[in-house]
């Protein structure tokens, strides 16, 4: 057994200590969105028949809690190490790049998960809500999950600073959750933005997700999982190219 | 015999800046080995790519015979680092720190050998304790732990003393003497001549990413280093015709290098027939950084 256990271990163990500032405040935030968007929206948005606003809300900020945690976690862990240098540590033993790329990935997913949970416990006591497809919610919650550890380890290898990491947060994972549907269905968007909405791939994470609670979404369930599928395919091949030649990491 | 760490033509580029320019060095098993030279000099350059830090632009190396790329797990389980800079995983504790490390080398249920490592290091009393309240010298003695998790045979310290108080580098020279007599190989890179002198059996300088001296530290003190004749005269000038070299003068105080023993007779002969009285004098013997100095004008 090589040292894939332990750097796991060692990235779940960094996220728990601080899980104030890791797993409760995504928490209360995402509470926050659904009192909000929920009370000034009800009654005045209905996006399917039978789903009143909060509770076609609640999968939405689920998912949304689960993706940008995951990302969080692996760029920020890894970032942290760079700059502070204790990243030699993991460098120096005869960790692989699969290892390393495994370790960190699941680490995020598990973080993304723990988080997503935690904002499912907490709505639940708002909203009334059913699984009407089980599959759907773990296939697509562990798949997004693991896209966004990728792209943060891909973000966390390249970036020298932590404003590059809040650079990309600010301006391309936040907007790009936002406008995925979470708050809205693309069917009540302008034609030009439902078609723009297709080229987000975050939006079939929130769309396939939202099927597997309500059996009804703006895609079909297994077109959305083959887009998010390829783009876990396609960010991991990124991601491993780049740990194999050592980028920044081993220069 | 086998080697513990052997590099071969080693040579590494950053863009334009050419760090190494072809090192080739082979340390035996058991050496207390010395690398020394000048700040950019490349000898971080050339442990971080022994130890897999960094990528060499040509050439190959080997740690006990595993090659650092292609044998990587092998040549990495062989190697500790203890690394220049005082890094820390602000997260954990001296214990969670070693028991991770440990894990990282596939190491599981290690305690038995951190205890005794902690112990080795006097950690004993911080060992609970996070990284993040310790002091410089305490988070050094971690670093030194967390390279011997392993058991390496091989360890190499890059500055290990710098910044430390003479009491804990004492301490951390005594150990190391003891990890080198228990069979391990020691590679240090340190900026206190002195320190290596006493220490090291054998001597790499390094400048500007080359070898410029390899040698054993005797016969580098031998064959480069006179002695320094430091004299009080009743006078301010010198006589003419000293076999020596004037180092410094300065208020009758004078510092003169003689190329050996024999040349004191001389230097002391033409004193007395230049009628100079000699108020004090003293003789000090062949020191590295005289040795080093040289060595680094020459080249």
């Amino acid at each position: 057994m090589g040292g894939f256990p332990t750097l796991l271990y060692k990235e779940l163990l960094r996220f728990w200590k601080v899980s104030v500032q890791t797993v409760a405040a995504p928490v209360l935030m995402a509470l926050l969105y659904l009192i909000v968007f929920a009370y000034a929206l009800e009654g005045r948005m209905r996006v399917y028949d039978q789903v009143s606003y909060a509770q076609f809300l609640v999968p939405g900020l689920v998912m949304m809690s689960v993706l940008q945690n995951s990302f969080a976690n692996s760029s920020s862990s890894l970032i942290q190490s760079k700059i502070t240098g204790n990243i030699v540590f993991m460098l120096l033993p005869p960790i692989s790049y699969l290892e390393f790329f495994g370790a960190y990935v699941l680490a995020s997913m598990i973080r993304g998960l723990v988080v997503g949970a935690g904002v499912l416990a907490v709505t639940v006591w708002f909203v009334e809500l059913r699984v009407a497809a089980p599959f759907w919610v773990f296939a697509y919650a562990l798949l997004g999950a693991a896209i966004l550890g990728a792209l943060g380890l891909i973000a966390g290898i390249w970036a020298d600073k932590f404003d590059q990491i809040a650079t990309i947060q600010n301006f391309v994972i936040l907007p790009l959750t936002f406008l995925s549907g979470v708050f809205y269905s693309i069917r009540s968007l302008p034609e030009f933005w439902q078609k723009a909405s297709h080229l987000n791939p975050f939006f079939y994470m929130i769309d396939g997700f939202r099927y597997g609670f309500f059996g009804i979404s703006d895609v079909a369930p297994l077109a959305s999982l083959a887009v998010v599928a390829v783009s876990f395919a396609l960010l991991s091949a990124a991601c491993l190219l780049l740990l194999r030649s050592g980028y920044k990491l081993r220069q | 015999m086998t080697l513990a760490i052997e590099a071969l033509n080693v040579e590494k580029r950053y863009g334009a800046l050419q760090a190494l320019a072809g090192v080739s060095l082979a340390v035996a098993e058991g050496e207390f080995f010395g690398l020394l030279g000048p700040n950019g000099a490349g000898k971080t350059t050339l442990i971080s790519i022994i130890a897999g830090l960094a990528r060499a632009s040509a050439g190959r190396v080997r740690v006990m015979g595993a090659d650092v790329i292609t044998d990587y797990r092998r040549a990495r389980r062989m190697l500790g680092v203890v690394p220049q800079e005082l890094v820390f995983d602000p997260f954990f504790t001296v214990r969670e720190t070693l028991r991770i490390q440990s894990g990282y080398y596939g190491l599981r249920n290690n305690d038995p050998w951190i205890d005794e490592v902690i112990h080795h290091l006097d950690l004993g009393a911080i060992a609970d304790a996070n990284m993040r309240t310790l002091s410089g010298g305490m988070k050094r003695r971690v670093l030194v732990a967390q390279a011997l998790v392993h058991r390496p045979p091989v360890i190499v310290l890059d500055e290990p003393t710098a910044g430390v108080d003479v009491e804990l580098r004492q301490g951390l020279w005594q150990f190391i003497r003891r990890l080198n007599r228990d069979g391990h190989t020691i590679v240090l890179t340190t900026h206190y001549l002195e320190e290596a002198e006493e220490l090291c059996d054998r001597i790499a300088m390094l400048k500007a990413g080359r070898v410029v001296a390899l040698d054993s530290t005797r016969n580098l003190l031998e064959t480069f280093s006179g002695l320094v004749l430091k004299l009080r005269l009743d006078r301010e000038t010198l006589p003419e015709g000293l076999a020596a070299e004037v180092l410094s003068s300065e208020g009758g105080r004078f510092a003169l290098r003689l190329s050996d023993h024999g040349a004191l007779g001389q230097v002391l002969q033409r004193l007395r027939e230049a009628g100079a009285t000699i108020r004090e004098l003293e003789l000090e013997p062949p020191d590295l950084e005289e040795v080093f100095l040289r060595v680094m004008a020459k080249h």
